[in-house]
């Protein structure tokens, strides 16, 4: 494979991947387990299949204590989220409930569906938004303790049936924005259904979806529904988003990943609006889970990993491994193939370097629904995929589910990444075996170690934390940008480190993957390089900032100067 | 008689005209211009090709197996048109995992060489594509998928092809096979969903999709590989809907079937029951 970049070198062997991931949960008092919802029993006959979202998992220093910690969603009325709080020892406490985020999923009100966090009002607390299908919610974060529901005062009491939503400062004004996709039409209460003809109208370009929402932050606690006028209400069924500067131009961009359409590339002019743009996405039409953003070959740039579904017989839609060439050819090229193409029905990925090698790994989880063994719901499913699309609109015409599986008992996928050698899979020999119904997948450095854990919260079924152990002999450096004229979690920053011949981007995300969110804390992997030559930070405001050889193997602060 | 009525006639009269000059042209001329529409109607609306390269990979596969085998045969390269065909349909059928083009290259050759090679009383006994899609997907599932849902669920483009599909099943002196097999499929599968008490809807449904356009079209009305006579090509074409049927039932119970019957009932169907009756048809005519 021939790289603009040039090839980068295989250093990592599938045999010797230079890592283990460890299965410690327990050990870390992590006992959360996700519960699906039910729903309006007019839709019993395929409600495996619309109840099966809801389990997401961010990270956020919420207590602002220099550690990460973790935020599950819960999908069922009276299932409570989790707030896990990082002691520093290895371990979790869980404290949702004397936070105020634990009973979000109430009638009337909706159920979780996923939370992204920062810093809305800039005042060094991580605040939080929960997406649900029913109302959003915003908290303020009091006092790293205690959270308030802030959500009417902030104008976004909203129903939208949500599995997305990511923050950016799209207008370059340090406050951070608000992204949120639907899913189903934000008319649609899915526990009082006055209809069932509420799917999609195509398995390929269904554009009957909710609509996105874009709301700017006007300052003083406040946002406003700018959705129309800069353009950006997609109504293509979208399962998640990601923001970057994909085209140089110094504005963040909205990438979407949708269910049953092609993925949509939203171009920002200059804060003033957002064109939607082709950008070579437009020819493959799949069935978007989530898109993950790294730098795939250490090009210096950021590509885009968006997961699809394949079904042995059935179905091939394959994932995308779009390679970033917006500054000078204006599109994406897709250049995943082998293994890293097929993972199953895959759900929630995130690039990270878990290996320390210098190269980003991929970690996908997997897996639809787990039920019934036995019995497969491919067969049904292949009635109606190919029928005519007011058939299938109709969740009545539906197949009934019962107690099938659809892509159920799938593993998670860790591809190594070999550089031109190609991704190869290497989940079994570092350890990551489980058979959950996996969706979102999030990493973090749990321990300060110079290790990226990772984190998969999976549907109807008990949350994984595997714990990283990199080759102790590999290189490390992290970092913590703290934002002045840019908002102060830093959302948007992309960092380039340069040592050697590694030059790596990375970006503080405000949302990514599937229904979940990293840690702020750019971790980069050195290999055996010993020392960094520079280190440049774009900060969302616009503000360039370089860092010749900053010290390594440690967490480095970096805050936004003034000017 | 007024301009208008005179004007009608005149375009009735064209019109018949031109459905007898029609009636001259070369059956597989009218099958190449379809399938070629709905190329271009697929990839114009939808891209669902995947990749120009697959589609000259196929073409040229199929087209270069056939002038070889048709040249050691024969003696003489034959009318490529057939292989235009079968490299068209295999571009819209194949979907592979991971974009391989290996099976648009043996899927071609398969299909080209299955006419040389499987052969009673110098007839081939399969319908050339059906057989390289029903091989590949018995030999590789976790390689190759076949066409499922990939023009978009959308009734305009449907009506469009199923409206020259059945001007040309006409012309080609085919329809009676195509309705044959499509009123098959729409009773016996409304029977089988009352017998296992499922919903209709759901059971009937794929007859809209594009896969199935492209088998009643393309596949089952295949002039060389159907059996003489009208009212036996109506007997085999229910008789491919039976077999489905049963396929569909033995799904439906969860038996273990491989995964191609599930996948593509109708094909494996027509896989079974054609090359049987074209065989039997050339023993009765052997005896005759």
């Amino acid at each position: 494979m021939r790289l603009d970049g040039g090839p980068s070198r295989a250093v990592a062997d599938a045999a010797h991947p230079g890592f283990v991931l460890r299965d410690e949960t327990a050990a870390a008092g992590i006992h959360f387990v996700h519960h699906r919802p039910t729903f309006d029993p007019k839709i019993a006959g395929i409600e495996p299949h619309v109840a099966a979202l809801g389990a997401s998992v961010s990270v956020a220093d919420f207590d602002g204590d220099g550690r990460p910690d973790l935020y599950f969603t819960n999908s069922r009325f009276g299932e409570p989220n989790a707030l896990y709080r990082n002691k520093g020892d290895g371990t979790f406490e869980e404290v949702a409930a004397s936070a105020g985020l634990a009973d979000l999923n109430r009638p009337g009100e909706g159920v979780s569906m996923g939370a992204v966090w920062g810093d809305f009002d800039n005042d060094g607390r991580e605040d939080v938004l929960v997406y649900r299908y029913g109302y959003l919610a915003l908290f303020r974060n009091v006092d790293g303790r205690h959270f308030e529901d802030v959500t009417a005062q902030a104008g976004l009491h909203r129903w939208v049936n949500s599995n997305g939503a990511i923050w950016l400062d799209y207008d370059h004004d340090g406050l951070l924005d608000l992204y949120v996709t639907a899913y189903f039409r934000s008319d649609i209460d899915l526990w009082h259904l006055t209809t069932t003809r509420i799917m999609h109208n195509s398995f390929e370009f269904a554009t009957n979806g909710g609509k996105n929402l874009l709301f700017h932050n006007l300052g003083g606690g406040k946002f406003e529904d700018v959705t129309d006028k800069m353009g950006v209400g997609s109504t293509r069924w979208s399962l998640a988003a990601a923001s970057a500067d994909f085209n140089g131009d110094g504005w963040p961009d909205i990438y979407l990943a949708n269910d049953y359409g092609p993925e949509e590339l939203y171009l920002n002019d200059r804060g003033r609006r957002f064109v939607l743009t082709t950008a070579g996405l437009e020819s493959e039409s799949k069935s978007g889970m989530s898109v993950a953003l790294g730098d795939a070959y250490n090009r210096g740039r950021l590509d885009a990993f968006v997961t699809n579904i394949s079904e042995r017989g059935y179905l091939f839609q394959n994932n995308n491994l779009r390679l970033n060439e917006m500054p000078e050819a204006g599109r994406f090229r897709n250049v995943a193939e082998g293994e890293i193409a097929d993972a199953g029905w895959a759900w929630g990925s995130q690039f990270g370097d878990l290996n320390n090698d210098g190269a980003n790994e991929l970690f996908v989880a997997n897996g639809f629904i787990s039920a019934d063994r036995q019995k497969s719901y491919w067969y049904a499913m292949s009635k109606i995929a190919g029928a005519n699309g007011r058939f299938f609109e109709d969740a009545a015409t539906w197949p009934p589910f019962g107690n099938a599986s659809l892509s159920g008992y799938e593993r998670s996928r860790v591809y190594l990444n070999r550089g031109v050698a190609g991704w190869v899979d290497v989940a079994k020999k570092v350890g990551v075996t489980d058979l959950y119904d996996g969706r979102a997948v999030a990493l973090a450095d749990l321990s300060n170690r110079g290790a990226v854990d990772v984190i998969v919260a999976n549907q109807n079924q008990p949350a994984v934390l595997y714990r990283d152990y990199p080759d102790s002999t590999r290189h490390w450096i992290a970092f913590r940008l703290v934002g002045t004229r840019s908002n102060r979690s830093a959302i948007g920053a992309e960092v380039v480190l340069e040592s050697g011949d590694l030059r790596q981007r990375r970006i503080v995300d405000g949302g990514s993957g599937f229904a979940s969110q990293n840690d702020r804390r750019l971790h980069f992997g050195l290999g055996v390089r010993e020392w960094v030559d520079r280190v440049v930070i774009y900060w969302p405001s616009g503000t360039r900032q370089i860092l010749p050889r900053p010290p390594i193997d440690r967490f480095v602060t970096v805050t936004e100067p003034e000017r | 008689m007024s301009d208008a009525t005179h004007a009608t006639a005149a375009e009735r009269n064209a019109l018949v005209r031109l459905w007898q000059r029609g009636s001259k042209i070369d059956p597989r001329y009218l099958i190449a211009f379809l399938i070629t529409l709905v190329l271009a109607a697929a990839q114009l609306r939808y891209q669902m090709v995947g990749g120009y390269d697959r589609l000259v990979l196929a073409l040229a596969v199929c087209t270069a197996t056939e002038a070889l085998l048709s040249w050691f045969d024969r003696g003489k390269i034959v009318n490529l048109l057939s292989a235009y065909i079968s490299g068209i349909s295999l571009t819209l059928l194949i979907k592979p995992q991971g974009g391989a083009l290996w099976p648009f290259a043996l899927g071609g050759f398969l299909a080209i060489s299955s006419k040389y090679v499987l052969r009673y009383r110098d007839n081939h006994l399969w319908n050339p594509t059906n057989f390289a899609i029903t091989a590949l997907l018995l030999a590789a599932p976790d390689r190759v998928s076949v066409l499922s849902h990939q023009f978009g669920n959308d009734m305009a483009t449907n009506l469009v092809i199923w409206i020259f599909g059945l001007v040309i099943a006409a012309r080609v002196g085919v329809l009676h096979i195509t309705l044959t097999y499509v009123a098959s499929f729409l009773l016996l599968n409304t029977a089988r969903a009352a017998a296992l008490g499922q919903p209709v809807l759901p059971e009937i449904a794929p007859i809209t999709g594009p896969m199935y356009q492209l088998f009643v079209f393309f596949m089952i009305t295949d002039p060389r590989t159907v059996v003489r006579g009208r009212r036996r090509q109506i007997v085999v074409a229910v008789l491919i809907a039976l077999m489905e049927t049963l396929i569909r039932f033995a799904s439906d119970k969860g038996w273990p079937l491989p995964t191609a019957f599930n996948a593509a009932p109708a094909f494996l169907a027509l896989a079974i029951v054609g090359p049987i009756a074209k065989w039997l048809d050339l023993r009765r005519l052997r005896y005759k």
